[in-house]
């Protein structure tokens, strides 16, 4: 945070305690990046005009500049307190004059095999997609660092994946891994692999789910891992290479340490998103076969949205919101010490 | 330089390049699984329906299934189109609110330390990781009663959840990367407050701005999870509408081919044009490249 004032001062004091040299910096700033007032803008307001406007009104203005995004904040926050509220009442279609039930639709789903079941498909599911796309965008950034003329080729179209519409990516997926006419299969053919029933047992449904969000998501943690290559600094290599260290010890003991604070952003990130994963099983899977892949927040969906039970399946919701909360804090916490420790690391 | 030392260079090199090249097939495997599907969508949307099955790489191309799902899909009884101008509509509403809104919000962020800034931040960013249906459900049944179901306003106000926190949390990153010196200097000349985060500090973030609009409406123009609920027939969008050719017996592969890649040009172009912003906007300003 650069605050240019003391806290909770409003920006009385230190507008008024201007850094000298601040002007040519200004002006020369305008000559570079061409900004500054347009031509043709009105002039300014007229010397000290700053200072004319009363205290109290500047230290209120970063309140008032915060009001939008509060309303609009509460906005959010008021369906999110509604749903929490709908979870202690019987509400659903059938049931337009809801009870009052208590904690009910929650001591249902924790006694409720079917939640369980589908607890585990997702965690295995955020492990699985997180795990995959960290080794393989890793290992992609890597590859691309050395810039060869084949990496840079294609470097540039390494987003395209990932500018796709998960759930479009699904659709694309769903048609190549039709078991009779998708090109998968015609393409394994020659391999003797050419029936492969890919979204049509529970483990290769899981698995083909899982291959879609690693085709999306690899880039997402390759472009932050080249990033974070690209800025680490280059003397300890060099000693490295002077002293004869070999490629593996140098990954191990060097780039992985210093790379790991970019990684693991992307890491964070992925996990999360896996948790909540929608678009990718509802256009794939639809949760089939069986609820092999049904995940929490297709549940939530099959129970609020298709069976109309709202209270029930909001309270999956909630439940999921408390765990990805929780393991965000977790993660977030683990994310700054891991930079601290970056920090000190002098360059 | 020992006559030992020079007996073992060629060697060592013929491993590198070995290595190298090993390397690039690496990459350029990668890269085959990264970019055969696109290619793919390609061929399926070329195809003529009665080859659609009995070959793969060989056939009659044809531009027949751009012209249905373009052509209002009368035949298919999917107006494909309005699909697209929805997206449109609702993308660039939800960005435009988001900025609006947003950026006075992320300049106080960036410049005051005040009671409770931290904590909407973090509610901001809260919003980014919340599993959608959290809110959405609760909006499915509030929207039917307040008549914002299937509406383009119902759409723009519940995307600022993937909007808002992303232009928010960049837009924050930099306003506080830029001196504030620059605005001090401004206030020395005589300027408002007001004047000088006009006219000094948004134009100097005006790259960030674009870079962080575009991806806010890449984001909102890919979301499926709202539209799929809160919109029926009126606001529905393309990602919603590109499923539409799935449906029923018989599947039209080529016309879902053809409908996803239409679906998926915008979000590319703009791609393309935001490439070294990327990494700032992707992790919420944790990295700057």
């Amino acid at each position: 945070m650069s605050s240019s004032t003391e806290a909770d001062h409003g920006a009385a004091s230190s507008d008024d305690a201007a850094v000298a040299g601040a002007r040519e910096k200004a002006s020369a700033a305008d000559r570079g990046a061409g900004s500054g007032p347009a031509a043709g803008a009105p002039p300014p307001a007229g010397p000290g005009a700053e200072r004319s406007v009363p205290r109290w009104r500047r230290s209120l203005r970063p309140y008032l500049l915060i009001v939008p995004a509060l309303l609009l904040t509460g906005g959010i926050l008021y369906p999110f307190g509604l749903g929490l509220y709908y979870t202690v009442f019987d509400f659903a279609a059938s049931k337009p004059q809801p009870d009052f039930t208590g904690l009910e639709n929650y001591r249902r789903i924790f006694t409720d095999s079917s939640f369980w079941d589908s607890a585990w498909v997702t965690v295995l599911y955020a492990v699985g997609a997180a795990a995959v796309e960290t080794v393989l965008g890793v290992a992609v950034a890597l590859l691309l660092h050395r810039s060869t003329l084949v990496g840079r080729v294609l470097e540039k179209v390494l987003i395209l994946p990932l500018m796709i519409a998960p759930v479009i990516a699904a659709i694309i997926w769903k048609l190549m891994l039709q078991p009779s006419v998708g090109v998968v299969n015609y393409l394994l053919r020659p391999f003797g692999l050419g029936g492969v029933q890919w979204t049509d047992t529970p483990t290769g449904a899981l698995l083909s789910s899982i291959a879609v969000d690693v085709w999306v998501y690899t880039p997402f943690v390759a472009i932050l891992a080249l990033a974070g290559l690209r800025s680490l600094p280059t003397s300890p290599f060099e000693a490295a290479a002077v002293d004869g260290a070999g490629w593996w010890f140098t990954f191990r003991k060097l780039t992985m340490p210093m790379l790991w604070p970019y990684v693991l952003v992307a890491v964070i990130f992925r996990f999360m998103d896996s948790l909540k994963v929608f678009d990718i099983i509802y256009a794939l899977t639809e949760g089939g076969p069986g609820d092999s892949t049904v995940v929490l927040q297709i549940r939530a969906y099959l129970e609020a949205i298709r069976f109309q039970r709202y209270s029930f399946g909001l309270s999956y919701m909630i439940v999921l919101w408390a765990v990805v909360y929780l393991a965000a804090m977790v993660l977030v916490r683990y994310l700054g010490r891991i930079q601290n420790r970056a920090a000190e690391v002098p360059k | 330089m020992t006559k030992r030392q020079a007996s073992t260079r060629p060697k060592g090199a013929l491993k590198r390049r070995v290595l190298g090249i090993a390397a690039d097939g690496a990459l350029i495997l990668y890269f085959l699984f990264a970019l055969f599907p696109v290619v793919w969508m390609v061929i399926l949307s070329l195809k003529p329906g009665h080859e659609l099955f009995s070959t793969y790489f060989s056939f009659t191309p044809t531009l027949d299934s751009y012209r249905t799902v373009l052509g209002a899909g009368e035949d298919e009884g999917v107006p494909f189109v309005r699909f697209f101008l929805n997206s449109l509509v609702v993308s660039l509403g939800a960005v435009g609110l988001s900025l609006v809104i947003g950026l006075p919000a992320a300049y106080a962020a960036a410049r005051w330390r005040f009671r409770g800034s931290e904590n909407l931040m973090f509610t901001l960013l809260s919003f980014r990781f919340a599993p959608e249906l959290t809110v959405i459900i609760p909006l499915f049944v509030l929207y039917q009663q307040l008549g914002l179901f299937d509406t383009y306003l119902g759409m723009i106000w519940v995307l600022q959840l993937v909007t808002l926190p992303l232009i928010v949390w960049i837009m924050r990153s930099y306003f506080a990367d830029l001196s504030p010196e620059l605005e001090q200097a401004a206030l020395l000349d005589g300027y408002t407050r007001k004047q000088a985060f006009f006219r000094v500090a948004l134009p100097l973030v005006k790259p960030g701005i674009a870079a962080v609009s575009l991806l806010a409406f890449i984001f909102a123009w890919n979301n499926f999870v709202f539209p799929l609920i809160l919109t029926s027939s009126q606001a529905q969008t393309v990602t919603v509408g590109a499923l539409s050719f799935l449906g029923g017996d018989r599947p039209k592969y080529n016309l879902t081919a053809a409908a996803a890649l239409v679906s998926v040009i915008p979000p590319l172009l703009l791609a393309l044009t935001i490439q070294r912003y990327l990494v700032r906007g992707l992790s919420f300003g944790a990295v700057k490249s």
